[in-house]
């Protein structure tokens, strides 16, 4: 040691490299597919709907010249104001509900928890035109209350838009908003209380700044939903557009592709916007929650526990009477003339009738199977494979959350329906409805999955390549087993969403590909509301079916390979 | 060593950035030796270890093992086995499963797999929890098994990193013996990191001192602790009492306000220039016992611990202001003394005890 050490500048920078195993070698494979998925389905055709918004019908550069055209066409540019005011005013209505229902759910003793639960997640099954639709038949020219009453509050617009979306965003921000009441620590309640706080000076010392990561998130959610929605506009906007229906109305009805372009990359805008603020205000989210916190047990309050079940009662209530109205206009005569039972509505006779709902099962049931085992794949890669890729790669997974369906479908058009692209032979097939929505729906599940790969420990894999076993029986024997739960999460995410989902699909749908959510669309359009009606019920139907044998099947899948969970319960405490 | 080492570092150094993490590093383990890296957290010891078990990639240097240079094969190919400080043990296997682990992908016989879980169980003495997951034993339980894992593959080297510091202090004491003497009778060579000096002393041959990076000692546990090199290391492992002094114009003696202290040949100053004088607290003569030899001293008591078995005496020297020491007197000693705070104290400071280091902040 009688020599000087090496000072820092010494050292060489580079490290001493491994010899490539075939190991390494399936690593960068893995890293390298998973790159080339994210390029060719999602980057690539989002550069594409930027650069088509810059020629013109013919394909020629025209430079701003759409954008200029869009801002100035009064008709056109009225839909940026009118997408932010309604997603304004249901972002603040929804999360205001939902605030009060989760509190209801997480910190009360009030009865009946469990079906409350339920039914506010029942729109969760829905495509977002239904909520619309119920709208229609209660307050729309035809409905029952202006039929009865006289009475017709105009819910064709802004303000029937807006009551959609609080109906279809409900279940999100409630989601959110009991997992953030859910965690808490107990004794900080008891040191408000210590403290002579009042129940009033608590809630807004304690309880608030507790979830304010969890409202911010819940606010940012909903406003992406009902801006980026497209189904609740178009069934019940009227002559009110926003910029979801724009494109609609550009592409399908003016074949005016490059003002659809121009639109999208405008709607593009508040939606990244609002994730990159909600990621910057997440990130100084701090641990509020320690392994020592002890967990708030509801007390008894008489006041808030009635109280409040009235109130969860009340938008039960009305959350359930859509889907009543929905179940009972499909199977009258003619709502509301003539309540006659009759099952013709179920005959479907177009838009492709009981083949766009296999379509859909089928769809739903492989955008599942392909979309989690591509997030717990591309999460897997991106946390456990670092290399100088994972970085772009998980900004990549996470951006698909701020693209709007709309935009996706048409980038879609751009890029599988060009002439002379050997992509092309994706086009008009069932696999390109399926990767739609599988990228439209990534980030929750890559997120999801990465959550659970950081909740185990980091060092599985060097435990695996100590004793000589390489990482994908690890993956396969370890990790995907312990992740269990959360990948039935995940792929019971994918499959509800792609077979409620509009946006992503509309744009893309081809003779034989038909899907059901899509045919409920244009049986409206039709006119043939009932069989609309008819066909969401099934949607409906199949989703709560799945969900149930899900259920079912989980409690099986959870006794036979979650054994250990179980084990830690029953007999870790003598042990600890 | 005469024969080949079992692990043999040249020239290690790592860096994270701009922050340096080892520094030139050179070692050689032989053949079933035991060794611990003891230093306290952020000195390295934890990312040598990872290096030579190819889980971190050294900036610069050569890993050997039994003379074959592994410094670029991947981890699988390195043939050792490590428990983690998590001991990451497969929550969704059995105690059976995880042990077999290793040994599955082997091209082994079920029966000859069989067998060698069971001999492995019986070794750490968890024969009868073959069946059970790893969340229904005790932590002591659950790190038993992580050593019958990593040892099922009979790997030419066990690394183990903090092994013991998730578990309370009885299981820990215990343990201690348990790994030690499984260590023995297989004959592994083994090297574990720790930050716990007890531990290094109880269980290596010898120990590798680390500090900031660089390597202040290598020795035994006794040499280590009786004769610190630097003293960080004394300060490190045990306790110790530090004495500013000036060296005198006398070879081998130095001054500590107004005495003149022989001490322990090493270390010397030039005439007049500062130096640093080190005793263990149980070195320090008291009472009766400091009225003969060399170094005499009156000292003052101003605190009185009691700590069980002992008791530890805070002692100044030279009056106010003056040195502060502490000194551990067996407790029924202590109390023949008669003595209690505030009372004057004789002690002595044996020179063969009393070790002299350059003063702070001067270049060894």
């Amino acid at each position: 040691m009688s020599v000087r050490a090496p000072s820092a500048a010494e050292i060489p920078d580079g490290v001493v490299r491994h010899r490539l195993s075939g190991e390494d070698a399936i690593r960068w494979a893995l890293v390298a597919i998973f790159a080339a998925i994210l390029y060719l389905f999602l980057l690539y055709p989002l550069v594409q709907v930027l650069w088509r918004s810059l020629l013109d019908n013919d394909g020629h550069f025209i430079g701003a010249a759409n954008y200029v055209r869009y801002f100035s066409t009064p008709a056109i540019a009225a839909s940026i104001t009118n997408s932010l005011f309604v997603s304004v005013a249901a972002m603040a209505l929804t999360v205001a509900l939902a605030f009060g229902y989760a509190y209801a759910l997480t910190r009360t003793l009030m009865p009946a928890k469990g079906l409350f639960r339920v039914l506010a997640m029942l729109p969760l099954f829905a495509p977002s035109l239904v909520q619309a639709f119920a709208l229609i038949y209660v307050f729309g020219n035809n409905g029952i209350i202006t039929r009865t009453t006289g009475l017709n509050v105009g819910i064709y617009g802004a303000k029937g838009i807006i009551l959609a979306e609080v109906f279809y965003c409900f279940p999100h921000a409630l989601l959110i908003l009991m997992a953030a009441l859910a965690v808490t620590d107990a004794r900080l309640y008891d040191a408000a209380r210590t403290l002579g706080a009042g129940p009033v000076k608590t809630f807004v010392t304690v309880t608030l700044p507790g979830i304010k990561f969890g409202l911010v998130s819940a606010c940012f959610v909903v406003f992406t939903l009902a801006i980026t929605d497209f189904g609740a506009p178009k069934a019940i906007g009227g002559k009110f557009s926003v910029m979801a229906t724009e494109i609609y109305n550009q592409v399908s009805g003016q074949q005016n592709f490059t003002m659809g372009a121009t639109v999208s990359v405008v709607l593009l805008i508040p939606a990244v916007l609002a994730f990159v603020v909600d990621r910057l205000v997440q990130r100084r989210q701090y641990a509020l929650v320690t392994s020592s916190s002890k967990p708030l047990v509801p007390e008894r309050r008489l006041l808030a526990d009635w109280g409040l079940l009235g109130y969860c009662a009340l938008i039960a209530a009305f959350i359930a009477a859509i889907y009543a109205v929905i179940l009972v206009s499909s199977l009258v005569h003619r709502w509301p003339y003539n309540f006659g039972f009759t099952l013709k509505h179920y005959d479907f006779d177009t838009a492709g009738g009981y083949r766009s709902l296999w379509n859909s099962i089928r769809v739903a049931a492989l955008t599942a199977a392909a979309g989690t085992a591509l997030t717990f794949v591309g999460a897997y890669v991106v946390e456990k494979c670092r290399t100088a890729a994972s970085g772009p790669l998980y900004l990549l997974s996470v951006l698909p959350v701020s693209v709007p369906g709309m935009v996706l479908g048409l980038a879609y058009i751009f890029t599988f329906n060009a002439p002379g692209s050997p992509l092309n032979a994706l086009y008009g097939t069932l696999a390109i409805l399926i990767i739609s929505n599988v990228i439209h729906y990534f980030t929750v599940g890559f997120l999801t999955a990465t959550t659970a790969l950081k909740q185990m420990d980091a060092e599985f894999e060097n435990v695996g390549a100590s004793l000589g076993v390489p990482f994908y029986r690890t993956f396969w024997r370890v990790t995907v087993p312990i992740a269990l739960p959360s990948i039935v999460a995940v792929s019971m995410y994918f499959f509800l969403n792609a077979m409620v989902t509009l946006s992503a699909v509309v744009f893309i749908v081809a003779p034989g590909t038909e899907l059901a959510a899509v045919a409920v669309l244009l049986m409206d359009d039709a006119g043939d509301t009932a069989q609309a009606a008819a066909m969401s019920v099934l949607i409906i139907a199949t989703g709560l079916t799945v969900r149930m044998l899900y259920w079912l099947a989980m409690r099986g899948v959870t006794s036979r390979t979650q054994a250990w969970t179980r084990g830690a319960a029953a007999e870790g405490e003598p042990a600890g | 060593m005469s024969n080949e080492a079992a692990v043999a570092l040249e020239g290690i150094a790592k860096k994270f950035g701009g922050y340096v993490a080892l520094r030139d590093i050179s070692l050689s383990v032989g053949a079933g030796e035991f060794i611990c890296f003891l230093g306290p957290s952020g000195c390295g010891k934890t990312t040598l270890l990872r290096i030579i078990a190819g889980l971190e990639r050294q900036n610069a240097g050569t890993v050997r093992m039994a003379g074959r240079d592994v410094s670029s094969l991947p981890p699988a190919l390195r043939n050792y086995g490590i428990v983690f400080q998590s001991y990451a043990l497969f929550p969704n296997l059995t105690v059976g499963r995880n042990v077999a682990y290793g040994l599955e992908t082997r091209r082994t016989a079920a029966r000859v797999i069989a067998n060698r879980v069971d001999e492995l169980l019986a070794l750490v003495g968890l024969a009868r929890h073959k069946d059970k997951y790893p969340a229904q034993l005790s932590g002591g339980e659950q790190q038993r098994v992580a050593l019958a894992r990593a040892l099922a593959p009979s790997p030419a080297l066990l690394l183990l990193d903090e092994p013991l510091s998730a578990l309370d202090a009885r299981v820990r004491q215990s343990l201690r013996h348990e790994i030690r003497g499984l260590q023995r009778r297989l004959g592994v060579t083994t090297i574990m990191v720790t930050h716990d000096q007890e531990e290094a002393l109880a269980m290596a041959d010898r120990i590798v001192v680390m500090n900031a990076g660089e390597v202040e000692q290598v020795g035994g546990p006794t040499e280590v602790y009786r004769r610190p090199r630097t003293p960080f290391v004394a300060r490190f492992v045990g306790q110790m009492n530090f004495l500013s002094a000036v060296a005198a114009p006398r070879s081998g003696w130095a001054r500590v306000g107004a005495v003149e202290l022989r001490h322990q040949p090493g270390f010397e100053a030039p005439p007049g220039g500062a130096l640093t004088l080190a005793i263990r607290p149980e070195e320090i003569a008291v009472g009766p016992a400091a009225l003969q030899g060399d170094n005499r001293l009156t000292a003052r008591i101003t605190v009185v611990q009691f700590l069980g078995a002992f008791t530890r005496v805070g002692l100044t020297v030279n009056g106010e202001g003056g040195a502060l020491l502490e000194c551990d007197v067996a407790a029924t000693a202590f109390a023949a003394l008669g003595v209690g705070e505030g009372a004057d104290l004789p002690i002595a400071l044996a020179p063969e005890a009393l070790r002299a280091f350059p003063a702070p902040g001067r270049a060894a």
